[in-house]
């Protein structure tokens, strides 16, 4: 970026020299050991847990005091196969022993945070479904509820488009669960298992495109209900996959739960405790598989998961087979609550009759200049929401996703942030790997399940 | 009474030298989480209303968000940052997940944390000039790296 300055005017350049003073911030390597004191070691792991320096020189002798020349730095990523996008972990080793981890990320920074100032309420949906693309109806729902929480319609959604948005999270639920089945076998080596998670949330993702008319990215939550209604015979399509996935999650179990090897590559490795989760702000399954009971639909319950019956899976090791475990179940989970969906779905609008958010309806814009100038409006102005701000957050696939809205009362959002699980997940792996080896290295990832383009939106 | 459920989290404004004590008071109540943290840049809106007992507004604002598991409850403190002093004691001692939080804060918006362990840039390349979530750091404003290659 050295360059830039020298194709702009004065006004600019006095700018960055006055933001080059201010950012003067180093660079983001992990550094030699020899050049650390016990307080910069501390500072290097990052997002660990409070230490004394005594303990952060202890960390130093791991295993037994290793000298200069014993260690070696490597570079894991960013593009690495296993680190599900483009992660970077700097890895200080001593042989095969993991002492020290770092993840360096960025690489898929987009500015997604920046570009949803310039998108009006209407089209916002289709940035943050971009975000964490494994799960992007948590997302639009997400967004969708904090601006509905601004424009004080959170209490008249329609019944039918909370039952659709509960039936679309869910299902976006089991697709996410899925592919991790698919990626966690695949670095670890069962790669048939890969072939087969991709199958089944394909599945899910073909009755997406019956929905919403995309396979991802779906931009179908939207403030006020949903895009459209369901399609005639989406319960059939429902149906088709709750048939189906039961006998092929018991497949999973023969091949891959109930195996030694598979066993002996999770259980007791990347082990984190309730008490370091919690310091760390790590939600989701890695929460959950040390033992804390905390899901937001049971615990702070959005929409009606308070009239549905399901469980909370908690595991009780904190390890990476405790988040298998917990992913794999948690879709048996899914499954029980589309069942009961599908029992209770009822019929009615998909969407707010409110004139200000809902455009209206196709059929009225051939015959009725007002409508056509109404949703005129609505597509190219948007709607204006008034001012303040509003946090909504749901329980996504990954842990709690959360969108914060300030509203200057335009139509554009005048700040719009996600809490990324993803983003907040991360800083557990310097934790769970320390004194681990490399090649469980690989599986602490996997189990973390992070989505890079959740964690650099 | 469909669609939210989702309580109307409760807000507190507090003055930036109470920030750090009253973050730690809070953890001893309860609030031992601590889910998001995040800044917004009110360059554009410097006559915004604030309840009569915060502080006056200030460019910047710190929002944080807490989570008391145990009593299911939540908690959004905001904290003015002045534009010509925007330091913020850090929250790692009391909240180490607050880490990246801290330093995306610092990438976006040129806040400073004090005593963070390692306040440097997490999104953006090392050596970015300027704050990208500030509002004076105008999209489009940075030239396009290819354009000099042939059409």
């Amino acid at each position: 970026m050295s360059d830039t300055t020298t194709s702009t005017d004065d006004t600019a350049v006095s700018y960055y020299r006055r933001s080059v003073a201010g950012t003067d911030e180093g660079d983001q390597q992990l550094r030699p050991r020899s050049e650390l004191t016990a307080k910069e070691l501390m500072r290097e792991v990052g997002a660990v847990l409070r230490m004394s320096e005594a303990e952060a020189a202890k960390l130093g002798d791991l295993p037994d005091d290793p000298d200069e020349d014993q260690t070696m730095i490597i570079n894991m990523g960013p593009q690495h196969p296993s680190t599900h996008g483009v992660l970077r972990l700097m890895l200080e080793l001593q042989g095969e022993t993991v002492l020290r981890c770092k993840p360096i990320i960025g690489y898929l920074h987009t500015g997604m945070e920046k570009t949803g100032e310039q998108l009006t309420y209407a089209q916002g949906g289709t940035n943050v479904t971009r975000m964490d693309y494994l799960s992007p109806i948590a997302n639009e729902l997400a967004f969708a509820m904090a601006t509905e929480k601004l424009l004080g319609i959170d209490g008249d959604i329609p019944e039918r488009a909370v039952w659709i948005r509960m039936l679309m999270a869910e299902m976006s639920r089991m697709a996410s669960h899925l592919l991790f089945m698919a990626t966690n076998g695949m670095d670890l080596g069962a790669v048939s298992m890969m072939i087969y998670g991709w199958r089944e949330r394909e599945e899910v993702l073909r009755f997406f495109q019956e929905v919403t008319g995309l396979r991802m990215n779906h931009n179908y939550v939207r403030p006020g209900g949903v895009a459209a209604d369901l399609p005639a015979g989406w319960r059939d399509g429902v149906l088709r996959i709750l048939d189906l996935l039961p006998e092929r999650l018991d497949e999973y179990d023969t091949l891959m739960t109930g195996q030694p090897i598979w066993r002996e590559r999770l259980q007791g490795v990347g082990v984190i405790t309730p008490g370091e989760a919690l310091a760390l702000g790590a939600t989701g399954p890695i929460l959950r598989s040390t033992g804390v009971e905390w899901d937001l639909r049971r615990d702070q319950p959005y929409m009606h998961y308070d009239q549905l019956e399901f469980d909370v899976i908690v595991g009780s090791y904190g390890d990476a087979f405790d988040r298998y475990a917990i992913r794999l179940n948690e879709i048996r989970e899914s499954m029980r609550i589309v069942r009961q969906i599908l029992d209770r779905m009822p019929s009615g609008d998909y969407r707010i009759q409110d004139k200000k958010v809902t455009p209206p309806p196709r059929a009225r814009i051939d015959e009725s200049m007002e409508a056509l100038i109404h949703h005129f409006k609505i597509f190219t102005e948007g709607f204006k929401v008034p001012e303040g701000e509003a946090y909504a957050s749901v329980e996504g696939p990954r842990g709690e996703l959360g969108c914060y809205i300030v509203s200057d009362g335009s139509a554009n959002p005048y700040r719009m942030h996600m809490r990324e699980p993803s983003f907040v997940n991360i800083q557990c792996l310097p934790h769970m790997m320390r004194g681990g080896l490399v090649a469980d290295a690989v599986a602490v990832i996997s189990s973390v399940d992070p989505v890079l383009g959740g964690v650099d939106r | 009474m469909s669609g939210a459920g989702t309580t109307r989290d409760p807000v507190r404004h507090v003055p930036r030298a109470e920030y750090l004590t009253t973050v730690k008071e809070l953890a001893d109540e309860g609030y031992a989480m601590c889910i998001d943290l995040t800044a917004v840049d009110y360059l554009e809106l410097p006559n915004r209303r604030l309840p009569d007992d915060a502080e006056p507004a200030q460019r910047f604002e710190v929002v944080v968000n807490l989570l008391d598991l145990r009593n299911r409850r939540r908690l959004r403190l905001r904290v003015q940052v002045p534009e010509d002093d925007p330091t913020l004691p850090t929250l790692f001692d009391v909240h180490p997940g607050t880490e990246a939080m801290e330093r995306e804060v610092f990438d976006m918006f040129g806040i400073e944390f004090t005593d963070h362990p390692d306040l440097t840039r997490i999104l953006m390349p090392e050596d970015w000039v300027g704050h990208p979530l500030r509002k004076d750091d105008e999209v489009g404003r940075i030239p396009v790296q290819f354009k000099g290659a042939h059409a």
